[in-house]
């Protein structure tokens, strides 16, 4: 079995309703992750998942120092910033896939697929 | 020296898909593979040209190579995991439904899977199962050896980092996971048929190698009507060969000394058009084979039931309502209804950058008299074609009207 980060990409300024278009719009999206989530623990695919507050929460340490050197915002400043993720246990490319397209659907987001090193 | 390893490195290439594919299989890795089939191949010309070619070469190939892998990486100490899973691997690994299962077939879905760039697809194809080296892959695209180096191994890491799997798609998946494979193999097809480059206009080593592995497909997956017409398509235009280049100049279609069209690949063609009739589950490369059995079939130009191949074209049309379909149902247009009714077709097409387009226009254009626009069209068209002998050809035509 591999792990594949499971990514899902949004824009930087988030709206009313986060990335959505509208209350209802979000309210339906969340509870189709919500669903999603559910088949993946029960179809024992599941690691981990979580939604991340706004790129703008974000702090940048290097700790390579003598002193850790902080800033404020994200790292590398784009349109576009992972808004959430899976953390997905599959057998193969082709689950992994299968998975993200249904994730993918549910969050109304492109969710981007990639393998962790070495298996899992 | 050349002749006598001659025979070995012939073995080899016809070996060499099977060989890499069992290899896969049987280390679950590609690069176990190619490093143990060179192995392999290094022991041959060592031993082939005293002892002669092996009743089996495949057979000897695959042993040496397995017993060169094994020694390899016990040799290596097993540094890793994924090679210790290797040397267990277990054929009797579980496979969802596939409707054959062969290695070659296992390889090429692995090669044509949709995660992995076009350009990586065909690369990867001709490189694993044609068996043609880097260096010839990355001159027929034109590209420097060491970019096409890159761009294999980029596809092969990710295709063992991210576990592409190397089996046939589940049956629900089977149509749209094969459509990458007949594209593949149609691209490299054209890509021999009408060459880019200043080398020879036709290059037999590609198209000679997509029919080879369309074949292969065709004895795997004999019931998919698509690689049925595939193969008949190949073969109907593959049979033109001959006649296609006289004197380094492209020759038309309406043109062609039809004496010179291979009657067998004709005949083979024809065949499989008609079994995909019997099927009656029509496609794009189906209704492509039956417009080629239909010009194949006119003893002249002259005789070509235009009819015919038009109801074909409106049938593709439905199926694939792309920009070059209808380009290419106005060429015939232009037979039954006239140049101007085509040339109205054709301006309407977001082709400006095709040179396919341009030819056609510039040759409605010459036979309605519009002789200044069609210099013109000539032009734009010797433009856009890398071709050397459509660009004599266009040229040609080109001089008629001055």
């Amino acid at each position: 079995m591999t792990h594949y980060l499971l990514s899902v990409h949004g824009p930087a300024e988030r709206g009313e309703f986060a990335a959505y278009g509208s209350k209802e719009d979000m309210e339906e999206a969340f509870a189709a992750t919500g669903a999603f989530n559910e088949k993946l623990r029960a179809d024992g695919y599941w690691v981990f998942a979580g939604g991340l507050a706004p790129a703008g929460t974000a702090t940048v340490v290097d700790g390579q120092g003598e002193t850790p050197v902080l800033t404020d915002g994200p790292y590398l400043e784009t349109k576009e910033f992972i808004g959430g993720f899976w953390i997905i246990d599959a057998p193969d490319l082709d689950v992994a896939l299968r998975l993200a397209a249904e994730g993918s659907a549910a969050c109304r987001g492109k969710v981007e697929v990639r393998p962790f090193e070495g298996p899992a | 020296m050349r002749n006598e390893t001659a025979p070995v490195e012939r073995a080899f290439r016809e070996e060499y898909g099977h060989l890499i594919a069992s290899l896969v299989r049987r280390f679950g890795d590609i690069d176990v593979a190619e490093d143990a089939a060179s192995e392999a191949l290094l022991v041959a010309l060592e031993k082939w040209p005293q002892s002669g070619v092996p009743p089996n070469p495949g057979g000897w190939l695959m042993t040496t190579a397995v017993r060169r892998a094994i020694d390899r990486l016990r040799r290596e100490n097993l540094r890793d995991a994924k090679e210790q899973a290797a040397l267990v691997y277990d054929d009797s690994t579980p496979e969802p439904t596939g409707p054959v299962e062969d290695d070659r077939l296992r390889l090429l879905f692995t090669c044509c899977h949709p995660a992995l760039a076009p350009e990586a697809r065909i690369a990867l194809t001709l490189r694993l199962l044609g068996g043609l080296t880097v260096p010839e892959i990355a001159q027929a695209f034109l590209v420097p050896e060491t970019t096409m180096a890159q761009r294999l191994t980029r596809a092969k890491r990710k295709i063992a980092a991210a576990k592409v799997p190397y089996r046939v798609p589940e049956t629900a998946d089977l149509p749209a996971r094969l459509d990458a494979v007949l594209t593949v193999l149609f691209l490299v097809f054209n890509e021999g048929y009408l060459a880019t480059g200043d080398g020879e206009p036709i290059r037999t080593d590609l198209t000679g190698e997509a029919i080879r592995l369309a074949r292969t497909l065709r004895d795997l997956l004999p019931e998919e009507p698509e690689v049925l017409g595939l193969l008949a398509l190949l073969l109907l235009i593959d049979a033109r060969r001959a006649a296609r280049v006289a004197d380094g100049l492209l020759v038309p279609l309406a043109e062609q000394d039809r004496s010179r069209w291979d009657r067998s690949l004709i005949a083979e063609g024809h065949a499989l058009v008609r079994t995909c009739l019997t099927i009656n589950r029509p496609g794009r490369y189906q209704l492509l084979a039956a417009i080629n059995a239909v010009h194949t079939d006119a003893p002249a130009a002259s005789e070509t039931d235009w009819s015919q191949i038009l109801t074909l074209y409106d049938q593709l049309t439905r199926l694939d309502p792309s920009p070059i379909v209808a380009l290419n149902r106005a060429v015939a247009v232009a037979e039954q209804d006239g140049p101007d009714v085509a040339l109205a077709l054709v301006d309407r097409l977001p082709l400006t950058g095709y040179h396919a387009w341009h030819a056609a226009r510039a040759e409605f254009l010459r036979r309605i008299g519009r002789n200044a626009e069609a210099r013109e069209a000539y032009d734009a068209a010797i433009a856009a074609t890398g071709n050397s002998a459509e660009r004599a050809y266009l040229g040609a035509k080109r001089a008629e009207l001055l």
